[in-house]
């Protein structure tokens, strides 16, 4: 399981950084997109992977899911969320000023 | 407490100067401030001279070391003294020197700025308070030199001053941990009275080299002695301050303070006394050559900062009482030699003595003074600077450390003190005699009685305690004396005449020789033209900056080449070394030894998805609508991947976030293009291939590494105390609200924050989006479909319904305040979907800033709610109550806070979409009066 889990984030960082790299404004707020899901994703599993345990008091168990990565998190879902509107409106107006959505601001090409 | 008013005093009323608006005003404040300051170390004077030494302290950051502590040492009351003395005359003359265009007010108070720091200095007990003003002398000194900011010689005179002592403090800085490190304490009392600890410890010579390097730098000492010329493009009374009693004296005190615990050793010898001696020579033989008043004034003040440097360096009880005694002298007779070349270029408006001549026949009182002032600065007998110049002649023929070569000491001396007898008589005879004044712009004549009379004060001085020095200046600098020679005290007696010596020779001999010198100085000035061409101080300095400033525009260029693709791969680059760097050489097992869990099926099939999702995303990043999707498909498996490990409250939100994230994808699309062209070649996408490989690969290998070792956790504390202490069930809800709170508040604001920023970017922000595609058919023909909207909005009382349930049950089990303000944001915006913007708005009539201001203030106000009953900010309490029908129930203050986040969440999620979504029908109010009159215009003109 291990090793799946760690596949998975290991698939989404990669894909996440090659998008970062790409020249389009849009590709990069994917890219962004999918690495927060990665390090969010990575946050949460530095409190280990249990099945059937959330941190949900109750007086038939004693062992619960660590909850302290998962209130941290939870938060960070949000303000990742508010973080990439930010980069999306930044794209939309660096788009407008420039008149072109490459991230160096480079001048289309006419055809 | 007093000790300490006296150097806070300054620092503190440096505003007071703005206070008023008349030039006298500013003056007498001023004044004032430094007057009661002097007062008040007065006070302390008999405290001083019976041999003590009055200490205040308290603690301010004992875990560094740092304590606010103050001490008057005989040695800091003397220079405190001569700051506060010097400086009030200043205070008087600048009243009448500065023009009416200078800003008096901003010049007072950096000169009250100045002071303090100073005073500071000398009075500090804590090696890191005196460094802070150190520091603060240099950072005041660069405000005072580049005073008047619209002449480009005293900007960069200011920036040359602000480099090399900046440089130097740092350097002396770096000594002061070191020999804190060495002693234990950073209190001077304790390092002073340990000179063989320091001196046997092995880090010793680097120590003494870098606080040499700052009081070198700060008193300009050879190879550093550029910088103070090209100091006097400050206003004058700035020059006679800074120059003469005070920030250049500063290298000199720290070399006297630190003289107990860092001399007599053979190293110190041989720095100390070298870089004196050719300083004193170097600076004396360049004063010759200066034709500018100020500039011969101030190489003669670093020919004479050598000089008390040399002293030190030798190293003997009775060369360290001279050296004091000289630091005293030299004060008086350079801040009234200064004032005096102020005056003369005031009223005969230059100083430049090629053009200057005559002026005996229109200010005779002036040349009398500056006669006398020259006479103390060339050491002739009757004056003071003769009677500390003899001690210094004295000194330097006893034997010391060079032996056989022990002769160019005073022969050094010598030379020095010709050409200072040289420079001086030149002084006096081309400005006040020379032939009749012709080259002059205005009518000299003798200055206000105002401006002079600081100058006059000095001179009388200068010549008093020339006379009467024993009654005059020995107790003064004996107990300064006794402050740093401790029991090594020796007997001297300060008096003008000493018997038939040799040192009275020396002085014969620099007297006559300096006569002989300045009548044949023409040809001493012919060799000094081809000198001065290999040997400027500052062309070197500035060769140097150039070369640093153009190698470092070039390793810019190198780097960054506004390319922002190209510093996001350096950056992926060296997050890549940096990240793996540890592990190249690491011993340790990279996997731990903690057993893995078996895997199960459907989770197999998810993670599977997954990984094919991600890299779909990428590959049909070109076909953006496409890879929206396929990036939806990944965050929904995440947010089941969640919800299979045991976190429903990160389940329930992520899934929350995807879908409004996805929204806010689509509207962007909307306004962008819908494919991406072809830009990488070959090359470059193979590289990031590789890249993306390292990193995802490291990530995953760290992942591994974490999840294959066991871990303790701190939550044990959360799991026990979230009933008890909190009153919740849901423990990752109770740490949210309650245990970590604060954070909360913090992470609301930031949310607040973004959408706040978000509405400025949209601000005026209209884009006329395309109405057909490529091949001219229309986007679609029907916008609104009416199934949809029929089916959302009875939907919404619904969904409304569920968040509040999800809201109110987030203390128990999974959901609250963020959770519940995504489902109602989703919710609302599916109103704005169906049916549009136009239709929808006034019917959603709030503003969602106001939703999110008022989450803002509830949170808060629940936090502050604590305090009222005496609690922390943001303790939280609970009661249960029984309610009928419903049966027990439970408040908890935590909910009123939850209800804050709700209300931020909601407000910011709906400022950014619907501001968004506004973009392309910049006000749905005109399109909607617009739409009664031309009904086909709706439609077109809106999107949602």
């Amino acid at each position: 399981m291990e090793l799946l889990i760690s596949a998975c984030l290991g698939v989404m960082i990669a894909c996440g950084v090659y998008l970062l790299l790409r020249a389009r404004t849009f590709s990069v707020v994917l890219g962004l997109i999918l690495m927060s899901f990665a390090v969010n994703f990575f946050l949460f599993i530095t409190g280990r992977l249990h099945t059937d345990l959330p941190a949900i008091i109750s007086p038939d168990r004693s062992i619960y899911a660590d909850p302290l990565p998962q209130a941290l998190v939870l938060t960070a879902i949000v303000i990742g969320f508010a973080m990439t509107a930010f980069v999306v409106v930044l794209a939309l107006r660096a788009g407008r000023e420039l008149e072109t959505d490459h991230v160096d601001g480079k001048p289309e090409k006419t055809q | 407490m007093i000790i300490a008013l006296i150097p806070l005093l300054p620092l503190a009323g440096s505003i007071i100067p703005f206070l008023f608006s008349s030039r006298s005003h500013h003056a007498a404040a001023a004044g004032c401030v430094a007057g009661v300051s002097l007062i008040l170390l007065l006070a302390q004077a008999p405290a001083v001279f019976a041999g003590q030494m009055p200490i205040h302290s308290w603690q301010w950051i004992p875990a560094i070391g740092l304590n606010f502590a103050f001490r008057i040492s005989g040695f800091g009351f003397l220079v405190a003294c001569l700051i506060l003395g010097i400086g009030l005359l200043i205070i008087l003359y600048a009243r009448y020197y500065l023009s009416t265009e200078d800003p008096m007010g901003r010049f007072y108070a950096y000169l009250l700025l100045f002071m303090g720091s100073m005073l500071g200095i000398v009075l500090s007990e804590n090696l890191i308070l005196l460094m802070m003003f150190w520091e603060l002398t240099s950072i005041s000194s660069f405000l005072l030199i580049g005073f008047w900011t619209h002449r480009a010689d005293a900007r960069q005179g200011a920036r040359m001053a602000l480099i090399i002592t900046g440089g130097g403090g740092f350097a002396m800085l770096a000594g002061f941990i070191l020999l804190g490190h060495i002693v234990g304490s950073f209190e001077l009392t304790d390092i002073l009275a340990s000179k063989e600890q320091v001196q046997g410890h092995h880090l010793y010579a680097v120590t003494l080299v870098l606080i040499l390097l700052g009081a070198f730098t700060k008193s300009a000492q050879f190879p550093f002695q550029f910088w103070l010329p090209h100091a006097m493009a400050a206003p004058t009374p700035v020059s006679a301050y800074l120059h003469s009693a005070t920030m250049v004296k500063a290298g000199v005190f720290m070399l006297a303070l630190m003289f107990p615990v860092l001399s007599g050793s053979a190293l110190w010898f041989y720095l100390v006394a070298p870089v004196g001696l050719v300083t004193l020579v170097f600076a004396a033989y360049m004063a010759m050559f200066k034709d500018d008043l100020k500039g011969l004034l101030a190489y003669s003040t670093v020919s004479h900062l050598g000089l008390i440097t040399l002293l030190l360096g030798l190293g003997s009880p009775l060369a360290a009482v001279a050296a004091v005694f000289h630091l005293f002298n030299h004060a008086m007779f350079k801040a009234g030699l200064f004032m005096l070349s102020g005056i003369i270029d005031h009223e005969a408006g230059t100083r430049d003595m090629n053009r200057l001549s005559g002026l005996w026949k229109y200010m005779p009182v002036t040349a009398t003074l500056t006669m006398a002032g020259c006479a103390a600065m060339a050491g002739i007998p009757m004056f003071n600077g003769f009677l500390s110049k003899e001690m210094f002649l004295a000194q330097t023929l006893k034997p010391n450390l060079f032996g056989d070569q022990a002769w160019i000491i005073p022969l050094g001396a010598t030379l020095a003190s010709i050409f200072a007898v040289a420079y001086s008589i030149r002084m006096i005879h081309e400005v006040f005699f020379n032939g009749p004044a012709t080259d002059m712009d205005k009518q000299p004549h003798e200055p206000s009685r105002g401006m002079r009379l600081p100058a006059e004060i000095l001179m009388a001085l200068c010549l008093l305690v020339g006379i009467f020095p024993a009654v005059l200046a020995g107790p003064m600098v004996n107990a300064a004396a006794q402050s740093i020679l401790g029991p090594e005290m020796p007997e001297f007696t300060l008096s003008l005449w000493h018997g038939f010596n040799l040192a009275l020779a020396m002085s014969a001999i620099a007297i006559i020789g300096g006569i002989v010198v300045f009548k044949f100085r023409r040809y001493l000035f012919d060799s000094h033209i081809w000198f001065s061409r290999y040997c400027d101080g500052k062309a070197i300095f500035e060769t140097v900056t150039d070369w640093l400033i153009q190698s470092g525009y070039r390793l810019n260029q190198a780097v960054f080449n506004s390319s922002l693709q190209r510093y996001m791969a350096l950056l992926i680059i060296s997050v890549i070394v940096l990240g793996s760097s540890p592990f190249w050489r690491s011993e340790t097992k990279f996997l731990g030894t903690a057993t893995m869990t078996a895997i199960d099926p459907v989770t197999f099939i998810m993670g599977i998805i997954l990984i094919l999702c991600a890299l779909a995303t990428v590959i049909t990043h070109r076909n953006r609508i496409l890879s929206i999707i396929m990036l939806g498909t990944v965050g929904l498996i995440v947010s089941l991947t969640f919800s299979r490990f045991s976190a429903p409250d990160l389940a329930l939100t992520q899934i929350s976030v995807e879908t409004v994230t996805i929204i806010l994808l689509m509207m962007a699309l909307f306004m962008l293009p819908r494919n991406s062209p072809k830009d990488s070649s070959r090359y470059r996408r193979q590289r990031d291939v590789l890249l993306a490989g390292l990193a995802g690969g490291g990530a995953g290998a760290l992942a591994m590494g974490i999840l294959t070792r066991p871990y303790e956790t701190i939550s044990d504390f959360f799991l026990a105390q979230s009933v008890p202490g909190g009153g919740g069930t849901n423990v990752v809800n109770v740490i949210l609200v309650d245990f970590r709170g604060f954070d909360t508040l913090g992470e609301i604001t930031v949310l607040a924050i973004a959408g706040l920023a978000i509405y400025a970017l949209l601000h005026n922000f209209e884009i006329e989006a395309p109405q057909t595609d490529a091949l001219g058919r229309p986007w679609t023909s029907d916008r609104f479909p009416m199934i949809l909207a029929n089916i959302t909005r009875p939907l919404l009382p619904l969904a409304l319904l569920f968040s509040a349930y999800i809201f109110l049950r987030g203390h128990n089990e999974p959901g609250g305040g963020f959770i519940a303000g995504l489902i109602t944001a989703a919710a609302l915006i599916l109103q704005y979907i169906a049916s549009g913007i136009v239709w929808t708005r006034p019917r959603l009539n709030f503003d969602n800033h106001i939703v999110m201001a008022w989450g803002l203030i509830v949170a808060l106000v629940t936090g502050l709610c604590s305090w009222v009953f005496h609690y922390p900010f943001l303790t939280s309490t609970f009661t249960y109550v029984s309610w009928p029908w419903i049966g027990k129930f439970e408040l908890a203050s935590a909910i009123v806070f939850d209800l804050g986040v709700f209300l931020v969440v909601v407000g910011s999620v709906m400022l950014i979409l619907v501001k968004l979504g506004a973009v392309n029908s910049p006000d749905a109010q005109t399109v909607s009066t617009l739409a009664q009159h031309h009904p086909d215009l709706e439609p077109e003109k809106e999107m949602f």
